[in-house]
């Protein structure tokens, strides 16, 4: 099968990179796949999951908000922060989890109250990641 | 001439504050091999950026974003990188000299700029003038991450899109090599010198530029700041270990020139002795 090199790269270095067959990824726009021979694109990402798949297995990444961006030859994904399902710390993000609904539920104050949404978002989808249920 | 016992006490303070100088050397040595290597890994990262920030920009034109237009100049910001720890020999100094000129040369009164402080050494300096302290951050740890900054960050680019200011320079010690950091001016925003490279791609635009734009650009300001802060880092403990390095250079020089004199002086009170008891001898026959 064809296949497209996918690099993953964060403020503190890359993350991923590698040749696969399909990536299938969650833009703001909506869910995206994106198969080798896309035509060049930018699109800015959700906080989400990223799949990646090559010979029938599938490798998950959190992502953390960023952008994709598609050419023929690579496919470079730029995100503030970025991790590999099994170097995901649990247990901290559960922590941040708990923290992120405390601060939610007293907060009424707008930007604090966004903040910890955020927070929870990215929380709840890493511990989901960690944890392969979707 | 100083007493034999007070060479003698110089001589063992010099040699302990020689010992603190080689062991702060040897710690600024193996912190400055991971700085280094932090602002190596953030290269791929920032280069990225910059090409796809740069084909947006330059391949659409009708796409504007309020971080690219040139307002009238009311107020100026300035953000300045220090360390927090002193003892990093002209690190600091001389950073703060070239803003608190640039800010006294360019504004005439205390409305005209605000002051967005990284550091301890830094914030105290401005503190201590009395000029305006906007934002601060102490702390920072030597290898930062980019969560750590990252609040600094937004709120600094947030109040250019607030209209706070209308212009934010950034001031840091550009890292050359380990004996060579230059201090450096670089405009932030607007974010008008986005370097073209060779190679544009035209690209598709999910949903449309300008919202790409807006997620685009702040991040890509907000790097440049990390950027900057990592090659602040390196800067500060390459300066910091040249410094130590001198130090401890220059103790053992005192070291070697006072024990010079220590031997002079212990070899001219044998020789009075010897003449003193040959004297008296001689006076007894």
């Amino acid at each position: 099968m064809k296949t497209v090199k996918v690099s993953v790269v964060t403020p503190d270095g890359p993350v991923y990179d590698a040749e696969v067959e399909m990536i299938s990824t969650k833009a703001q726009s909506g869910e995206l796949g994106i198969l080798p021979g896309h035509v060049p694109m930018v699109a800015p990402l959700q906080i989400g999951a990223v799949r990646l798949k090559n010979n029938g297995q599938t490798e998950y990444l959190a992502v953390n908000g960023g952008f994709l961006e598609i050419r023929p030859d690579v496919v470079t994904i730029l995100a503030q922060s970025a991790e590999r399902a099994e170097s995901i710390d649990v247990a901290r993000a559960k922590d941040a989890k708990v923290r992120a609904e405390k601060r939610l539920q007293d907060q009424q104050d707008s930007v604090d109250a966004k903040r910890a949404e955020l927070a929870l978002k990215r929380a709840v989808n890493r511990i989901s990641i960690a944890e392969n249920n979707f | 001439m100083a007493s034999l016992r007070d060479i003698k006490s110089r001589i063992n303070s010099t040699k302990k504050t020689s010992q603190i100088t080689k062991a702060m050397q040897m710690v600024s040595a193996s912190k400055w091999s991971r700085a280094e290597s932090n602002a190596k890994a953030f290269v791929p990262y920032m280069e990225k950026i910059q090409e796809v920030v740069s084909s947006i920009a330059s391949g659409s034109t009708d796409a504007s974003h309020p971080m690219l237009a040139t307002r009238p100049v009311k107020k100026t910001g300035y953000l300045v990188i220090t360390s927090d720890r002193g003892l990093a020999g002209a690190y600091n100094s001389s950073v703060l000299r070239n803003v608190f000129q640039t800010i006294k040369k360019r504004h005439k009164s205390e409305d005209e700029y605000a002051v967005i402080a990284i550091g301890r050494v830094g914030r105290d300096f401005f503190v201590s003038r009395k000029m305006n302290v906007e934002l601060e951050i102490v702390g920072v740890s030597d290898q930062p991450s980019f969560t750590d900054i990252s609040e600094l960050a937004k709120s600094a680019v947030g109040l250019f899109s607030q209209g706070t200011y209308d212009e934010l320079y950034m001031y840091y010690n550009h890292y050359v090599s380990a004996i060579q950091q230059d201090v450096t001016e670089k405009k932030l925003l607007p974010l008008t010198d986005i370097a073209t490279s060779g190679k544009l791609t035209s690209y598709e635009f999910e949903p449309s530029a300008e919202d790409i734009l807006k997620v685009l650009l702040p991040q890509y300001a907000e790097s440049l700041i990390y950027g900057a802060l990592l090659d602040g880092k390196a800067s500060e403990h390459a300066a910091r270990m040249t410094a130590m390095k001198n130090a401890s250079d220059n103790a053992a020089d005192l070291i070697d020139s006072l024990s010079l004199v220590y031997n002079r002086a212990r070899q001219a009170a044998i020789t009075q002795e010897i003449t003193e008891i040959v004297g008296g001898v001689a006076a007894l026959e």
